[in-house]
């Protein structure tokens, strides 16, 4: 019985290499870095948040919740002339390997209906869904720190 | 018939200039800037009275001696109305003790959320010299026209944003418009261009 318990474990151990393997492969992982929200003063029911974006593998970002806020959206900043619109968008994509910045001219979260005041240096939670091409969901738990509602765009840049 | 204009122009044109030389001012009536846009020709912005968040009441000339940079906006906005501003403070910071005279006037185009309270809290906190002002739906509408300042509502579920000229309009220290500076301008070059003004006057 030995040299099958053997064989059943070694396996075992295959398939449990080759669901693992698969699972790093299909699975998708994705990045996020400088995540940061605009601090509010007192009373102020909206702001942004930001963030760049990386996934390993062409993926599509399709929703971010947050508990500060009653809804959050992700919107698109086009200027069109000089007319700057902010609009709602379903989904943005990730192209492998390719960094997807959220910022001042383009997609950023919209956190609408905050719950609270989102003062300097909080730390606000941000829940991020994202498809894989085989249509697989990621959950991506990230913190935005808030910056001061006058930090220019790119505080940590250059 | 089409020659009448023209005319009435150049004449409004000299009263502005013999303004200008019993001021003081340069009598340029023309800048050539090096980022933004000459507004020198255009009649924009010049009778608009609103109210700040104390309730004064205040148009154009409430600010005489200082220069007037005006930006139209709402404290919801997540990106361009805060990158103005704090773009503006770049700016004022870069102009050194001639910032002093730069007086930034936010005027929200969203009075049925920016409350008072709210509108002044948000400007002071970028500059504490910084005013909003705000006005009726009505009066925003006009304010909006006066500077074909083009702004719209848009609903999202049961909320809404608003989709809006994002140019800053600076006037002189006589409250002449003078320079139209777009988003995409950094802090560095508006102080440039800011200055440009400040010499004429």
């Amino acid at each position: 019985m030995k040299p099958v318990a053997k064989k059943n474990t070694v396996r075992q151990l295959a398939t449990l290499l080759a669901a693992l393997s698969l699972t790093g492969y299909a699975m998708a992982q994705t990045t996020v870095e400088d995540a940061w929200a605009r601090a509010t003063v007192p009373g102020q029911p909206a702001t942004g948040a930001f963030m760049t974006l990386t996934a390993d593998s062409d993926s599509t970002l399709i929703s971010v919740q947050s508990p500060v806020a009653k809804d959050t959206q992700i919107h698109q900043s086009t200027m069109n002339g000089d007319v700057m619109s902010m609009l709602p968008v379903d989904e943005v994509s990730l192209p492998a390997g390719e960094p997807v910045v959220f910022d001042a001219n383009g997609y950023h979260v919209m956190l609408m209906g905050l719950i609270t005041q989102v003062k300097e240096g909080d730390a606000v939670p941000l829940t991020l869904k994202i498809k894989n091409a085989q249509g697989e969901e990621e959950t991506v738990e990230v913190e935005a720190v808030a910056r001061a509602l006058n930090a220019p765009d790119h505080a940590h840049a250059h | 018939m089409n020659d009448f204009p023209t005319r009435r122009r150049v004449l409004a044109g000299m009263g502005i200039l013999g303004l200008g030389a019993l001021a003081g001012c340069g009598d340029s009536n023309k800048l050539s800037f090096k980022h933004g846009k000459d507004l020198s020709n255009e009649i924009l912005g010049r009778t608009f009275r609103l109210k700040d968040p104390q309730g004064n009441e205040k148009t154009l000339s409430s600010f005489r001696g200082m220069m007037p940079m005006v930006f139209f906006g709402f404290t919801q906005c997540p990106a361009v109305c805060p990158t103005t501003l704090a773009r503006a403070v770049q700016a004022k910071k870069l102009m050194g003790r001639d910032g002093d005279r730069l007086q930034v006037i936010f005027i929200t185009l969203d009075p049925e959320r920016d409350t008072p309270e709210v509108l002044d809290a948000y400007v002071k906190l970028f500059d504490p010299t910084f005013v909003a002002l705000r006005g009726t739906l009505e009066q925003t509408a006009d304010v909006a026209k006066e500077f074909k300042v083009f702004y719209e509502k848009v609903p999202i579920g049961d909320t809404y944003t608003i989709s809006h000229t994002s140019t800053s309009y600076v006037f002189d220290s006589r409250g002449v418009l003078r320079l139209g500076l777009s988003h995409s301008l950094t802090a560095q070059e508006c102080a440039e261009d800011l200055l440009t003004v400040m010499e004429v006057c």
